[in-house]
């Protein structure tokens, strides 16, 4: 094997392999979506955040606009802080509703952001006026069962 | 009675002992080659021509068994979710399974059992025939000469090919999912693009592949060059290079599996 055809295999192969690293990342992969361009941070302040995990995404009107980046316990009010990055081309005004959703029915769980139509916008660093915490299921049914408790007086 | 027991001891304390050694002298073997890598890696050619051997001349079975694997993953896959209706799920399945675990494992497995004991094999009979002796005589250091290439030719390779195995696995599953099955296309990309990230999975299996590709290197030029050279030692240097190299993928998979996936 003489050295330029030797060269030629070795540089084919490197080329496909590194086709192959750039389409995983591409094609298969989200590191194109993964990192928006320009961020800014808000926080919202959650009795419960159910299954919400970092890097969880952040919907308004079912678009991604956002990616949950920490969350923290709050042990001065015993709150979940959850703070998350939102695309700089969108503007949420001052008091939109955060609420922690479910994707289906087991789905993983993300921030819903229903925006209110106030004049003034939120800026990087602010918090979220009002908040719905996740629905723990247990919670349902026992609000489910007292319900129907109290529907039959001295039932069976 | 007593003697038998000692003699029963003693054997015990020779194979730790002896197996010490060997760990002893591979480690040693490892700084010598990471010592003498300058020296060889001026002669860039020497490598290049190692991933010419190893990288390149495996890329048929990586290939063909990437695309086998993610055929088998998008029936098998497909076959399990359907039952609770979420065949759309099968694009992450498949992207999932192949970029965290398969590709990494299996084409090192397979690149240990193609590469590696030919590496051992060239290695030990080049020491069975006292090449290497004769390179020593002639000035000529034989970890820089021999060694050091075809360590770094397997290191670079096995990475690349981890990678080209986990895109024909993807393309395979695409293939009977999509094609002969008939998930919806769109569903299949657009949910694999939404559950894999590019850090946390794909990066994490090219790390991965790096450190199989380590091993598995440093265990085929270590068997060869510790092996008995007569033929009898050489046939069972490979044997131990296909069963080390099987046993290091395995266990190190368990340690940065642990290491990369904590928490989730």
């Amino acid at each position: 094997m003489n050295r330029k055809s030797l060269d030629l295999w070795v540089g084919f192969f490197v080329a496909v392999g590194f086709f192959a690293v750039l389409f995983l990342a591409l094609r298969v992969g989200n590191v194109s979506s993964a990192n928006f361009a320009e961020t800014y941070r808000l926080i919202a302040k959650f009795d419960n955040i159910g299954g919400l995990k970092v890097r969880g995404p952040v919907k308004s009107a079912g678009v991604v606009v956002g990616r949950v980046t920490e969350i923290h316990f709050d042990s001065q009010n015993y709150e979940a802080l959850v703070t998350m990055m939102i695309d700089g081309r969108y503007r949420f005004p001052k008091d939109t509703f955060a609420s922690i959703l479910t994707a289906g029915l087991l789905g993983e769980q993300y921030i819903g952001l229903d925006a209110g139509g106030d004049e003034k916008m939120l800026q990087s660093g602010d918090t979220f006026a009002r908040t719905q915490s996740a629905v723990v299921l247990e919670k349902l049914i026992g609000q489910f069962l007292f319900s129907k408790a109290s529907e039959t007086p001295g039932g069976k | 009675m007593l003697e038998t027991a000692l003699e029963a001891i003693r054997s015990i304390g020779h194979r730790v002992n002896d197996a010490l050694q060997t760990l002893g002298f591979a480690a040693r073997f490892l700084a010598m080659i990471l010592l003498y890598s300058g020296q060889s890696f001026r002669r860039l050619r020497l490598t290049i021509r190692e991933v010419y051997f190893s990288g390149f001349q495996s890329l048929l079975i990586i290939l063909v068994s990437g695309l086998f694997i993610g055929m088998v993953l998008g029936m098998q896959g497909y076959e399990t979710l359907q039952r609770y209706g979420s065949s759309e799920a099968l694009g992450v399945l498949v992207a999932l399974s192949l970029t965290r675990e398969l590709g990494p494992v299996v084409s090192a497995l397979l690149f240990a059992s193609r590469a590696g004991s030919s590496i051992t094999a060239e290695i030990g009979l080049m020491k069975a025939t006292e090449q290497l002796t004769a390179m020593d005589m002639m000035a000529v250091n034989p970890i820089a000469r021999v060694v050091a290439p075809r360590f770094w030719g397997g290191v670079v390779s096995m990475p690349l090919l981890a990678a080209m195995f986990s895109a024909v696995g993807v393309f395979g599953g695409y293939l009977v999912g999509v094609v002969l099955i008939g998930v919806d296309e769109g569903a299949f990309w657009s949910q694999m693009q939404g559950s894999v990230d590019f850090y946390l999975d794909v990066w994490n299996g090219i790390v991965k592949s790096f450190v199989f590709g380590a091993a598995v290197s440093l265990i085929a030029v270590f068997e060869g060059y510790d092996a008995v050279p007569t033929a009898e030692g050489v046939s069972s240097s490979i044997k131990r290079t296909v069963v080390y190299s099987a046993l290091a993928i395995l266990a190190l998979d368990l340690v940065l599996t642990s290491f990369m996936f904590r928490g989730i």
